[in-house]
């Protein structure tokens, strides 16, 4: 199942900031951990990651630092900030709030998961 | 390890492909091409061969254009070095130079025909004529803007009805002459304009924070071509006065009748145009330039404000003094204002952020100088006109200055980003349009055109 690009779009903030709330992470493994999370349904353009990246940086949410990568390349690591987690907590209440009520519209819409699988 | 020329010499085009991007920095580039790395080298683990694993990864790296309009999207002050930042139709690109060439020597012709009606018209009446000059020119510098940004209706109409309305307040109300509303008018009626053409040149995005701190750039690097041009007909004028003096011919009547009438507003509609056009120029000077005179700024406040101790009653301060240190503290705004749009906003903090707080610091003591000498000369005169507009001017200044300061030490603490004092600088920008705005409209009112 492919997802839409709108959804994807919109949750790569709370997701980035998600992972990097589990621990410090570079570009290619934070997207290797988008792949993992979504079984591989998530299918970002890899380069989209990078400017999103320099925003949240700008924004304050993650700072970044120049490291060593075991090859000996220059390679940047990031890692979520205290006003980042506080984005993360008040996105992770909208989303939430959104999916309890698609939730409920799923169940009052009573869907058959056949029928459902067939769309898909 | 093993050798893979045929991949590394991939990477090698590729890197130089996307260098060529200028949206995207060198350090983007290095950021990126460690992924592509990681990406092949994964592929390469699973099973495919070299060729294979780039194209892979390449394709997943995603289309470079909209990428490279990502990366500008989220760093306009690299959007800013550059002419065209993704030719969005290539076929044509030749044609809008000369086009667009045209249309801006059309406009600063009609800026010049427009002054030279006015000098003709309200000649006799100084003040009236100090009243309407911003107003003579504005249309053309709007007009640019909006040919080249090709403004929707409503965004021209946001610009043209405050326009229309200032020049008829300019105009209809019965100034006493010479008087000093009259003068404040005068000379805050241009502020207003600018920001009306502010509206222009973004194209109607005016809550956009990024977008009105191009205008922040754009009003420095007119700043710096309008000074070169100037500089540089001065001198073409001075060598025909030298020449035509030999000869026995008097330039000065050609020059007040025709020269200085065109050539003044003129040169501000291509100094727009050049601008626009050739941001990459200068570019590189802009910091320079702020960083030479941040240090000197900061000697001469220091200066100013020994001499101002040393000058004992602050009653006695004279009013001409007060007039002129008003005029230093805008030009120290100018100052942080163009240091900040010319700051990489991800640098971390280093030694000019420590000098700019410092000339924060000296800007507010000055400030609260010159703010104790004025309620000091109110109270003992009495209010007017000139000493409301200055002392109102001042607390707007002092509240910018102080929040900036503030902003800067959470800066140098580390505990807030760039983002946030480049946020406030241009959000408070309209508040110095609206009391512009207030000083035209409601101050003859109130002073009864004094």
């Amino acid at each position: 199942m492919r997802i839409d690009k709108d959804l994807v779009a919109a949750s790569a903030t709370p997701l980035v900031l998600g992972i990097l709330a589990e621990g410090d992470l570079y570009g290619y493994a934070i997207l290797k951990r988008v792949g993992e999370l979504s079984g591989g349904s998530m299918q970002w353009t890899d380069g989209m990651l990078y400017p999103l990246l320099h925003r949240l940086e700008r924004l304050g949410y993650v700072s970044a630092a120049w490291g060593t990568s075991e090859a000996g390349r220059r390679r940047k690591h990031y890692a979520i900030t205290a006003s980042g987690r506080e984005a993360l907590a008040e996105r992770q209440e909208q989303w939430a709030v959104v999916a309890d009520a698609l939730r409920q519209v799923w169940q009052n819409a009573q869907l058959p998961p056949t029928v459902a699988e067939g769309w898909a | 390890m093993e050798l893979h020329t045929e991949l590394e010499a991939h990477i090698g085009r590729w890197r130089g492909y996307v260098q060529r991007r200028q949206a995207i920095s060198a350090a983007d580039v290095e950021e990126m091409e460690d992924h592509l790395r990681e990406q092949v080298a994964d592929l390469q683990a699973n099973g495919l061969d070299d060729d294979e694993a780039f194209l892979v990864a390449i394709r997943r790296l995603g289309n470079l254009d909209a990428v490279s309009r990502e990366f500008a999207r989220e760093h306009s002050d690299r959007l800013w070095k550059q002419l065209v930042l993704v030719p969005e139709d290539l076929d044509d690109a030749a044609a809008p130079r000369w086009r667009e060439l045209g249309v801006v020597l059309a406009l600063a012709v009609g800026a010049g025909v427009a002054v030279k009606a006015g000098l003709a018209w309200l000649g006799d009446d100084g003040g009236l004529l100090a009243r309407n000059a911003g107003l003579l020119v504005f249309p053309f510098l709007a007009g640019y803007f909006a040919w080249k940004r090709r403004l929707t209706g409503r965004v021209a109409a946001a610009v043209a009805i405050p326009f229309v309305a200032l020049a008829v307040v300019l105009n209809v109300y019965p100034f006493g002459s010479p008087g000093s509303t009259e003068l404040l008018a005068a000379l805050h009626a241009p502020v207003v304009l600018w920001l009306l053409a502010g509206v222009a040149y973004v194209g109607g995005k005016w809550r956009s924070d990024g977008r009105r701190m191009d205008f922040v750039r754009f009003t420095g690097e007119l700043a710096i071509y309008y000074t070169l041009l100037a500089l540089g007909g001065a001198v073409l004028i001075g060598l025909m006065f030298g020449v035509l003096q030999i000869v026995g011919l008097d330039l000065e009547p050609v020059m007040e009748d025709w020269i200085l009438p065109f050539g003044v507003p003129g040169a501000l509609i291509v100094a727009a145009w050049l601008v626009e056009a050739k941001q990459n120029v200068v570019e590189n000077i802009a910091p320079v330039l702020t960083r030479v005179f941040m240090p000197l700024t900061i000697v001469m406040l220091l200066a100013l404000l020994a001499v101002l101790a040393s000058a004992g009653g602050l009653v006695d301060v004279d009013r001409g003094l007060l007039i002129l240190m008003n005029a230093i503290l805008v030009l120290v705004l100018c100052l942080l204002l163009y240091s900040i749009s010319a700051r990489d906003s991800l640098a971390a903090p280093g030694l000019f952020d420590i000098l700019q707080l410092v000339l924060l610091a000296a800007a507010l003591a000055v400030d609260a100088v010159m703010l104790t000498a004025m309620l000091s000369r109110i109270a003992e005169f009495g209010f007017s006109p000139n000493k409301i507009a200055a002392l109102g001017l001042n607390l707007l200044l002092l509240v910018h200055l102080a929040w900036a300061a503030w902003l800067t030490i959470g800066f140098l603490r580390r505990r807030r980003p760039f983002g946030a004092l480049e946020r406030w600088q241009t959000r408070y920008l309209p508040v110095y349009g609206a009391w512009a705005a207030i000083v035209v409209v409601v101050f003859p009112l109130v002073f009864g055109f004094a």
